[in-house]
């Protein structure tokens, strides 16, 4: 809290005593901020119902819309930044609230990085990216399980073989990370390439599908 | 906000005002026009969802001292209760202003926008309710 000067501030406390004191405690904060969650959700007043989830890349961000799946934020890309970008481009109202989509998301995370599932089965709220950019997306959404393609072959699925740097493009910006297995392109000689959560994770996915 | 809420209704009642100040805020979030003055229109509504709170509170049977759950919000002081006790005590205006102040953190600029009054008003009325609260201090 920023501390302003009073002309009439006299020489007593009485300011210092009239300004807030300490935060409530954490588990009292949650607790209110989970109850308010639950009734916002209620009451269909949270646009983007997002939580937080345990993955071996760190802390990852499951946020979705009525539709389904909207976002997947990666630990690099910052918690911070990913909520703002949810607010800007689809609502301010976004929240961490609990919602069934959600935890089935997570719920399919939990078995893929166990290796025990090969595929997500949840609808996907593509809002996030359009025209030839989803197209790439959509492709890449075919590549099986433990395979790679490159950046060529994708370009091409999507309709526009020349296009390669644009599928470059597309790919850095999938908002869906690991449902939509971006990190299974690699560039033509077999190099990794770059990846939205940096080279290492894109490298450690690869290796959880035996794909490298 | 939830500090605020405590300032105005103290403990007990402050989370049901802060809980009903965010749901309205999440209902009426397309009036936003000014991101800048988010805080400004957050306790403009919080400031309402107060006085709806006292005059529940005006409607509603007394209920017997003691009987009433203590839901703390929290184990820790928010705030200085003895301080807000005295403010609680004040006329409306001075104490809204005292809390939008101290509480909010808001300038006289934005105290007036949230009052609906000029900033010389904002500014006057707060420096009454300091004047009021040290003249009490003293009488004691």
């Amino acid at each position: 809290m920023n501390v302003k000067t009073d002309h009439n501030a006299g020489p007593d406390h009485l300011e210092e005593s009239l300004r807030a004191g300490e935060e409530p405690d954490a588990a009292a904060w949650r607790r209110i901020c989970h109850d308010l969650a639950v009734r916002a959700e209620a009451q269909g007043l949270v646009d983007v119902a997002v939580e937080r989830h345990d993955s071996p890349l760190g802390p990852v961000l499951v946020g979705a819309t009525s539709e389904g799946l909207v976002r997947v934020g990666l630990p690099s890309e910052g918690e911070d930044a990913v909520l703002a970008d949810l607010a800007d481009r689809v609502s301010p109202r976004v929240l961490l609230a609990p919602r069934a989509s959600v935890t089935e998301a997570r719920r399919q995370l939990d078995e893929y990085f166990a290796r025990r599932r090969r595929g997500f089965e949840i609808d996907l709220d593509w809002r996030l990216t359009k025209g030839f950019r989803r197209d790439v997306l959509q492709a890449t959404a075919q590549i099986p399980y433990g395979r790679t393609a490159s950046y060529t072959e994708v370009a091409a699925d999507a309709g526009r073989p020349a296009a390669v740097r644009a599928a470059g493009t597309a790919l850095a910006n999938n908002p869906l990370p690991i449902v939509v297995p971006c990190h299974r392109v690699l560039r033509s000689g077999g190099e990794i390439g770059s990846y939205r959560g940096g080279p290492e994770a894109k490298a450690q996915l690869l290796g959880l599908e035996g794909a490298v | 906000m939830l500090r605020f809420c405590v300032g105005r209704l103290g403990p007990e009642r402050a989370e049901d005002a802060f809980q009903e100040t965010m749901l309205s805020a999440l209902r009426a979030y397309d009036d936003v026009r000014d991101p800048g003055a988010i805080r400004a229109w957050l306790f403009s509504i919080a400031a309402r969802k107060v006085i709806d709170a006292h005059r529940a509170r005006m409607r509603a049977p007394q209920p017997t001292e003691g009987l009433e759950p203590l839901t703390g919000v929290q184990d820790a002081p928010i705030v200085d209760d003895r301080a807000w006790e005295a403010v609680r005590a004040l006329p409306e205006k001075q104490r809204q202003a005292l809390t939008l102040r101290y509480l909010a953190d808001l300038s006289h600029r934005e105290i007036a926008g949230v009052m609906e009054t000029s900033e010389s008003a904002a500014r006057r009325n707060v420096f009454e309710g300091l004047r009021r609260l040290r003249q009490e201090a003293e009488a004691r």
